[in-house]
């Protein structure tokens, strides 16, 4: 289950947002305080989570504070289900 | 009608004391109503604390503060002092701290100001960025900062300022550092401002200004913060950082404070369109948006279609989808078009326009463009479109855009070498490709190459520069350029590289530190790196770098977004 939010996740931010699909994600690779993920971008995935995993990320949540790593956001998507 | 900043708050905190002058929104907070009253008053804080740092009239004052009330009050302050406030950009999470200090450091030395407001945790790099001989005299850091032991009074240093004072300057936030300052006086931003109002008719009872704009920016310091200050009519306030994690939040505050003016960059439009969801949008109510201005990108007459699309049922009315051209050194707005229907559009034969530079209608089943007219020229202002030799050329024809007002930079502060290159006989050279048509202006491109990203300006061959910084990235062998996408409704900009690295795993390596190394450099992030083999990247027969054809390339060989 958790492999699968993950790689999803990774599937989604590789395609979408760099344009790089296949491209590999490591879980604990820094996602927004690089840079990677721009501020343009944030709220897609919010909308991605929303959708997939019927989770709700709110608004102010969007930072590296909350969530930096796809470890970190599958956590939270993993704590929202159960 | 008093013609200097501080006479006009006075008149405000006189007349309507109590009224809000700005509802700051900030996410998770309450709303903050701030009367003309209490912005004077608090503004009083910091031109006391000017006044006692030795800031005298004419001073500059540098302004690192958030996007937070303070930085409202203390832009005002420093007006009530008599010095000339100037917003930078504040440093995010994602700017490297060595390059923010590097381009502090180069504006303090062209700008030279005597002041600087900023918080206690920016100490380090406020005191490596003044060297010995700088200019500032004065760091106050808002912490230390006395509030709330003035009295509401006229008796500041500010109120001596002649209109032909310059009252503030704008730092147009370029790729890798800040660009030329615009200097702009009293009597120009408020001639910017009457001719303004009159094209969009402004209505001082009941219209309502709804702005989420950066403010070191003209279009949210002229539109989205001073126009309605100055006005005396409410101004609706949320910072950038809020906005784009929250679009929705835009609409919101149109419906919550029956908000009648906006002004957008044109990828806004997309973002709202794709990104805001429907559960956010239930009770909305934007029957009182009378007009949303498309300025500061090229605008995309997709881009109000999709936007219409989105929101016509929560009550936007079609005619409010509006468009103007707009640049800091004519104070803001150049042209404005009709708000009493929606902006012309031409469809125009592709080929003619790429090839010759000029406007015909399209033919059948050829390739067409179309065009969204940015509207006609203030009363205050002049425009006419001109050949590289500054020959007048007729309508349809594609040439430079020249303008004339009485509301231009008084200069390039301290850069008397770019003032004299962009004013002409009177003129100033924009640097911007149009045409006109029946009296509306259609702007077309750009003379230099340039990348607009979201209202932000980028210039290809700084982000090249940046590029040669990165290990395995060799002089010569990197190519930047914009590439517009659709969806987004802004360009997307391209990285392309040679690299003698076999390895697909290594490649990815390397473009993972481009794109980590621009994102911490620059304003901007990539969305395309390609990293290949040598011999990719076309080159002139002089051996210069061709960043059309190589676009040309990309799109044949990879395709658009």
């Amino acid at each position: 289950m958790t492999n699968e939010i993950r790689s999803a996740l990774a599937e989604f931010i590789a395609a979408e947002i760099l344009n790089q699909p296949g491209r590999t994600i490591n879980d604990e690779d820094k996602l927004i305080s690089s840079g990677l993920i721009d501020s343009l971008s944030l709220v897609d995935i919010a909308l991605f989570v929303e959708e997939q995993f019927d989770v709700i990320i709110d608004d102010t949540e969007l930072n590296a504070d909350t969530f930096d790593t796809l470890a970190e956001l599958e956590a939270i998507i993993h704590s929202r289900q159960s | 009608m008093s013609s200097i900043f501080p006479d006009r708050l006075w008149q405000h905190t006189q007349n309507i004391p109590e009224q809000a002058a700005i509802h700051f929104l900030e996410s998770g907070e309450d709303d903050l109503p701030i009367s003309y009253q209490d912005l004077y008053l608090k503004a009083s804080d910091f031109a006391q604390a000017l006044r006692q740092g030795g800031i005298k009239p004419g001073e500059v004052v540098v302004l690192i503060i958030n996007y937070r009330a303070d930085l409202l009050y203390a832009f005002w302050g420093a007006i009530l002092q008599g010095a000339i406030p100037s917003i930078l950009p504040f440093l995010t999470e994602k700017l490297n701290p060595d390059r923010y200090l590097a381009d502090l450091t180069s504006l303090i030395g062209v700008t030279r100001p005597s002041a600087i407001i900023t918080y206690e945790d920016f100490r380090p790099i406020i005191k490596q960025a003044i060297q010995e001989g700088s200019s500032v005299r004065s760091v106050l850091y808002l912490e230390e900062i006395p509030r709330g032991e003035n009295k509401l009074h006229p008796e500041y240093q500010g109120f001596d300022r002649a209109p032909d004072d310059i009252v503030l300057l704008q730092h147009s936030s370029g790729t890798t550092g800040l660009q030329k300052g615009v200097a702009l006086s009293h009597q120009a931003v408020f001639n910017q401002i009457d001719a303004l109002s009159e094209a969009i008719r402004l209505d001082l009872s009941r219209d309502v200004v709804v702005s989420w704009l950066p403010l070191y920016h003209d279009m949210g310091l002229i539109a989205g913060f001073i126009l309605p200050i100055l006005s005396g009519i409410p101004l609706v306030l949320m910072s950038p950082f809020d906005w784009v994690r929250a679009p929705h939040r835009l609409l919101q505050a149109v419906s919550d404070y029956q908000g009648t003016l906006s002004w957008l960059p044109n990828f806004a439009y997309n973002f709202c369109a794709r990104k805001i969801r429907e559960r956010h949008l239930e009770g909305t109510d934007l029957s009182s948006w009378r007009a949303v201005i498309n300025c500061s990108e090229p605008v995309r007459w997709e881009s109000h279609q999709a936007f219409y699309q989105k929101f016509s049922e929560y009550g936007l009315d079609k005619n409010a989808l509006q468009t103007s051209y707009a640049m800091a050194e004519n104070t803001f707005g150049v042209t404005q078009s009709d708000l009493d229907r929606e902006p012309p559009i031409q469809c125009v034969d592709q080929d003619t326009f790429l090839e010759k530079g000029l406007i015909i209608p399209a033919k059948q089943d050829q390739p067409s463009l179309v065009m969204m007219s940015s509207g006609k020229t203030l009363s205050n202002t002049q425009i006419r479109v001109q050949d590289a030799d500054g020959t007048l050329l007729p309508d349809n024809t594609i040439g430079e855009i020249a303008l004339q007002s009485n509301c231009m930079l008084t200069e390039y502060f301290n850069r008397e070498d770019a003032t004299r290159e962009s004013l002409q006989n009177g003129w100033f050279l924009t640097g911007d490709f149009g045409y006109l048509s029946e009296g509306e202006i259609y702007v077309t491109g750009r003379k230099k190459d340039l990348i607009i990203v979201g209202g932000k300006n980028i210039y290809p061959g700084d982000l090249e520069e940046l590029l040669y910084e990165v290990p395995g990235v060799h002089p010569g062998r990197a190519v930047v350029f914009g590439l517009f996408n659709e969806k987004m409704g802004t360009e997307d900009v391209v990285v392309i590289a040679e690299s003698d690295l076999e390895n697909p795993q290594d490649r990815q390596d390397l473009a993972d530190r481009i794109r980590a190394h621009i994102t911490q450099n620059s304003p901007v992030s990539l969305r395309h790196v390609l990293v290949t083999g040598a011999g990719w990247i076309i080159k002139t027969s002089s051996g210069k770098t061709s960043r059309s054809a190589n676009k040309e390339r990309y799109l044949t060989e990879i395709g658009s977004p």
